[in-house]
């Protein structure tokens, strides 16, 4: 099996070292080539096609397979992943420089070399005795990888031809290199660059939009004007990075200011600030999201903030002009991105007519220096711009959320219908069936979590059990059900739709704790005294019977209620009793009590457009519900980490930084009231004491304003951590043990407990701090990216609410004072809107702005934070890309600027031409 | 920069070999004519040396001598160059130390000293060469040694490391393969009988992934031993050839 060995010698950076690696080659790596009898390798997986019937190409008609190189498959990764191309053949040494230079792709490549129906083929050629090359004195890496990749180009032809005499089968050599092209060709090895190729597949026209546009060198050199400087190359970058001259952090471009961004600097705590850029030169193309690189410049040159909200209309002078040239050529175009942190992309398409007032995905090719905008490619139709479905299809892509439905082999893992609890399901398990056990849950909710009860023991104290749906019974480690909700993650609530973690036969009814069946859960359960001290904690798997599903105000009725006095009502009342003395020594160690506008739709039944807005209402039942899931939590959490110190899933709340707090301070001293910041407690204190009499509504908005500075709370595992308080719930820890239906992070939660009372067997990965900490990471990422879904959900709904309604005039408050606009808060609707005071065809009004008190002054009207406004609502869908809800003031009435309630003449929304606020510094 | 990928989609490891695929293995015996026994061995590139003297009266404080059976005194050093970076490493410091009882442990299971009260067996080893695996080197080569001084013993002893990436057991661990920190097991297998002389493992690993590699691990010791047998094996014709038979 071991042919021969050679030595790799190779340094490495810090002092020269010798190091001498064995390296085997082979002869028994198959080309992959089903039907292939000269290497009579059995080949594992997907492999070649013994015919390939490719779409017919005009450069090469007779069968072929394709082999491309690093630079395609970095490239052009979107043509591959086209169901047209098929049988194509990886080099290893393509595959591993894809590998080092670009994670995603990779993963993206071996996606693809997984699917049966593409027909990928890795050939492991770095292995092969007769493919293997060695560096010769005086070559590059590069050039040896070229020359490998072209040594195995042609040794799989003559290997083909050897197959059979009249073997037509071929491999073509995609390369967009032109000097490798030409020397494949002087060996007699087919080779095209990628467009060549694509350009030839006259049954797939479509793929050439999908080619990636490089800059090619010589049209760089021909259009002038440079706009951008130079990157670094990255080993001055690292250089500067280690000496500090440079520093490095994630780039944030600004959402209301296209021309500033912050750059989040990576390090510890104490480093830990925010740098601000602005101007495009200094943005230097860079994009939301981007590891950059930055240099502080001299003290004397800082800014701040310049509070002005500032869109990209893009138009400048010199671009009009190129855009006119461009009209020319007709194939190339301006996209828009639905986000606006990300810039304006350059797609060359023939299909622009059908294009047009679609959502399409796009992915960015390149930035040369001498454009305004990036260089992308088309790569997928979504559907019709303000179409529900597709604008759900959008933010659901925009904030990464897995909606596909449950693949077979997910589903696979359910247990068979019809399903009923066996004696194998009762081992380690309690039968709690008598207890009166009853769910109390937001009306409609069909995946219900939890389940409380409550009864008086024998020696007058109270037995409370919080039940919790045992997911973790039906989900198992490791099996594809598992992986795809530990993928998901959480599941994501949109208004008219519920993208959930688990297939529905478990959300909505096996896991379901439904009323008036047998229903497997894993149960905590108290002995209290009546002063709500825990005498004693149990945690047991169990079966349950609950006995009723009551909705939050049903509940609520039943405990008000003079003359029911029945067993559920008996303990709802218990339960209503201790949670109240729970919330009260809860708030007395500091937990904040935040409050956030939440809207419910009333969605018409047909069409699912939304009739109506409700605020979320809060009633005692919400907050007992809510009481005990806490306790249950922090009692799991405190179990599991005594058992675990060192691989417990926890979640913590880290306490916000002081300066975090600045603007909830500023704008209550506007008020005359003073917030105290240095701990929870005084927080919580002093926003319970702000009160205004003549301002019932001031409170809400403190709290909101308070919610703004937190923190987000995140998940952690136990081992890589050391700090686990948690700030809002001022608890010292604390998990998430009570929706595992809807979070992933419970489920773990409750394997970690199962194992801890020894009513489950633990598994490889339950006890891998590394591998908690990656879950742990992709649960924080997934959460708060189903949040940014939600809101983007309801920012939608809210639009077509206002469309159908018309324009509206509602009482607003302040939120926040920008030099240029005010944010305000409509408590009626829980939306949040800015009104601009500079438009581009009036003329300006004289604007003071005043940073100290937060304050604007307009002529002669100042406005504060908190201050009441009334506004004028509207849908302003003068711009396809992006409807937005407008507003405008109504009062109080500043000449030239406010409007009248019902005056609309001078707002020509729906009129071809395209009105926006255009602003200068 | 990605990390160092130990195991392709393919199943090939960095340096080409499939998971369960020794690296290869030459041998020689007597190499020295004025010990007892010597042996070379070169597993990939980990090359070992062993030295063997005895049985002797016991050297040194007679206090040490067993009543029933041999002492058997091992000890290990690794020669400066054997490593990429050159390292003074003095007699005596805790990883050979270590070493040295983790070889005597593993050849008192071995030799039958109970044939030999109130002696001593001295086995030397030096590894010239670190590329992963020393301990099973040093006993392959210890084992021919012994075998060389004609000292008689149970059974071979053959020893393999193994490791245990993505799902997959990994035999005989290359210095790139340890260096990348997962779990790695040594096995000292007295193969005819199939029973451990010692089995070590640093690291942690879940007991459900034991059996696996410990199989993986075995499996490679019994290579090891078809192999060692066919040097020994060579080793005796060729002598008996010299002595003119």
């Amino acid at each position: 099996m071991l042919k021969s060995k050679t030595f790799l010698k190779k340094t490495r950076a810090g002092g020269v070292m010798k190091i001498v690696r064995e390296h085997y080659l082979r002869d028994d790596i198959g080309c992959g080539a089903a039907g292939c009898t000269a290497c009579c390798g059995a080949h594992e997986g997907p492999a070649l096609e013994p015919q390939p019937q490719d779409p017919a190409s005009s450069l090469c008609p007779q069968p072929h397979y394709l082999l491309p190189d690093t630079n395609v498959l970095l490239h052009q990764i979107d043509v591959l992943e086209d169901p047209a191309i098929r049988n194509v053949i990886v080099l290893q040494t393509v595959l591993q420089e894809v590998r080092n230079r670009s994670a995603p792709v990779y993963k993206r490549i071996r996606d693809v070399a997984n699917n049966q129906e593409k027909h990928f083929y890795t050939f492991t050629n770095e292995h092969h005795r007769e493919t293997y090359v060695e560096q010769e004195q005086g070559e590059n890496a590069n050039d040896r990888n070229d020359r490998a990749i072209r040594v195995a180009a042609k040794w799989y032809n003559e290997h083909l031809k050897k197959m059979s005499a009249d073997n037509q089968l071929q491999v073509i050599f995609i390369t967009n290199d032109r000097k490798n092209k030409e020397k494949a060709v002087e060996e007699g090895i087919p080779a095209f660059t990628c467009e060549e190729y694509v350009k030839s597949l006259t049954a797939n026209p479509e793929l050439i939009d999908r080619l990636a546009c490089l800059s090619e060198e010589g049209n760089e050199i021909e259009s002038g004007k440079i706009i951008f400087s130079e990157h670094l190359p990255l080993s001055k970058l690292q250089q500067g990075i280690k000496s500090g001259t440079y520093l490095q952090g994630t780039f944030r471009a600004s959402r209301e200011n296209y021309l500033e961004a912050t750059v989040w600097i990576h390090g510890d705590s104490e480093e830990n600030k925010e740098i601000i850029l602005q101007g495009l030169k200094h943005l230097n193309r860079a994009i939301h999201e981007d590891i950059v690189a930055v240099e502080l410049l001299p003290k004397s040159q800082w800014v701040a903030p310049s509070s002005v909200v500032l869109h990209d209309e893009g138009q400048n002078e010199d671009d009009v002009e190129k855009e006119e040239e461009r009209e020319q050529m007709s194939r190339r175009h301006l996209f828009t991105p639905a986000d606006k942190r990300i810039p304006r992309i350059r797609i060359e398409t023939r299909q622009a007519s059908t294009l047009e007032g679609r959502r399409i995905i796009v992915a960015i090719d390149g930035w040369p220096r001498n454009s305004r905008y990036p260089n992308g490619h088309f790569v997928k139709n979504l559907g019709d711009v303000g179409e529900k479905e597709t604008e759900t299809e959008v933010l659901l892509l925009e904030h990464d959320v897995p909606h596909q439905p449950f693949s077979q082999a997910v589903l696979s893992f359910l247990p068979k219908m019809p399903w009923g609890i066996t004696e194998k399901d009762m081992k380690n398990r309690e039968d709690l069936r008598h207890l009166c056990i009853c769910s109390v849950d937001p009306p409609g909710c069909t995946d219900i979590d939890d389940a409380l009860h409550c009864r008086e023991l024998e020696n007058g104290n109270l037995e409370v059990g919080v039940h919790i749906a045992d997911v973790s019974h039906f989900i198992r480690p490791g099996n594809a059900l598992d992986q795809e909700s530990a993928r998901r993650g959480t599941t994501v609530y949109l208004c008219e739709k519920r993208i959930d973690m688990v297939p529905e036969l478990l959300s909505s009814n096996l896991c379901s704790l439904k009323c008036d069946v047998d229903r497997l859960a894993f149960s905590c359960i108290w002995e209290m005294n009546h002063s709500a001290e825990i005498l004693k904690t149990k945690f047991t798997k169990s079966v349950i019977n609950s006995k009723a599903s009551l909705t939050y105000a049903e509940a609520q009725l039943r405990i008000d209620s003079a003359n029911m006095r029945d067993d559920i009502t008996t303990s709802l009342r218990g339960l209503n009793k201790l949670a109240k003395i729970l919330k009260k020594k809860r708030i007395e160690k500091g937990a904040l009590t935040l409050s956030s506008p939440e809207v419910r739709f009333h969605m018409d039944s047909e069409t699912h457009d939304p009739i109506d807005l409700q605020t979320k209402e809060l009633r005692e039942t919400n907050s007992m519900v809510e009481e005990f899931m806490l306790l249950a939590n922090i009692s799991v959490a405190k179990k599991i980490h005594e058992e675990f110190s060192e691989h417990a899933l926890l979640r913590k709340h880290p306490a916000p930084p002081p300066s975090n707090y600045e603007i909830l301070v500023k704008a209550a001293r506007s008020r005359n009231l003073e917030i105290k910041t240095d701990t929870a407690k005084s927080l919580a204190e002093s926003l319970d004491q702000a009160e205004s009499p003549t301002f019932p509504y001031l409170n809400t908005l403190l709290r909101i304003l308070a919610t703004r500075c937190m923190m987000q709370a995140v998940y952690f595992c136990s081992g890589m951590d050391n700090d686990f308080h948690h700030y809002g719930l001022a608890s010292p820890i604390y998990t998430h043990f009570t929706s595992p239906i809807r979070r992933y992070a419970d489920v773990i939660v409750h394997r970690l407990l199962a194992v801890a009372i020894g009513a489950d067997c633990t598994y490889p990965e339950l006890t891998d701090k590394h591998k908690l900490a990656d879950i742990c990471k992709n649960l924080n990422y997934r959460h708060k990216m189903a949040q940014y879904a939600q809101r983007a959900s309801v920012a939608f709904h809210t639009q077509l609410f206002f469309k159908s309604k018309g324009r509206v005039s509602e009482e607003a408050y302040i939120l926040f004072v920008r030099k240029n606009a005010i944010v305000v808060l409509i408590p009626k609707y829980g939306l949040e809107g800015t009104v601009f005071f500079e438009e581009k065809d009036k003329p300006n009004p004289r604007l003071i702005y005043d940073d100290e008190i937060p304050s604007l002054k307009i002529e002669d009207t100042v406005f504060h934070v908190f201050d009441k406004v009334k506004v004028k609502i509207m849908l302003d869908s003068s711009n396809l890309q992006h409807q937005k809800i407008r507003m405008s003031l109504v009062e109080p009435q500043i000449p030239g600027i406010s409007i009248s309630p019902d005056d609309i003449s001078n707002m020509n929304l729906n009129g071809p031409e395209k009105k926006k606020m255009k602003l200068e510094k | 920069m990605a990390g160092l990928e130990l195991l392709s989609d393919q199943g090939y490891r960095v340096d080409g070999r499939r998971a369960g695929e020794l690296r290869k293995i030459q041998a020689r015996m007597g190499v020295f004519a004025q010990a007892d026994g010597s042996a070379y061995i070169e597993q990939g590139n980990t090359k070992a040396l062993a030295v063997v003297y005895g049985p002797h009266e016991i050297r040194g404080s007679r206090a040490r001598a067993l009543p029933d059976r041999a002492l058997v005194n091992c000890q290990y050093s690794s020669a400066t160059f054997s490593t990429g970076e050159r390292k003074r490493r003095p007699h005596g410091d805790r990883k050979s130390c270590e070493m040295g009882l983790q070889l005597r442990q593993t050849f008192e299971a071995a030799i039958l000293t109970q044939l030999h009260p109130r002696s001593q067996i001295d086995i030397y080893v030096q590894v010239l060469q670190a590329d992963g695996g020393t301990y099973a080197a040093c006993v392959n080569a210890a084992t021919l040694a012994v075998l060389d001084a004609g000292i008689p013993m149970r059974d071979f002893v053959c020893a393999c490391s193994a490791g245990f990436v993505d799902g997959t057991a990994l035999a005989d661990l290359s210095h790139v393969e340890e260096a990348a920190g997962g779990p790695q097991l040594a096995l000292a297998l007295l193969p005819a009988s199939g029973q451990i002389a010692l089995l070590e493992m640093d690291a942690r690993l879940h007991e459900d992934h034991l059996e696996q590699v410990l199989e993986a691990a075995a499996q490679a010791a019994q290579d090891v031993h078809i192999l060692l047998d066919r040097v020994v094996r060579q080793h005796v014709r060729e002598a008996s050839i010299l002595l003119g038979d």
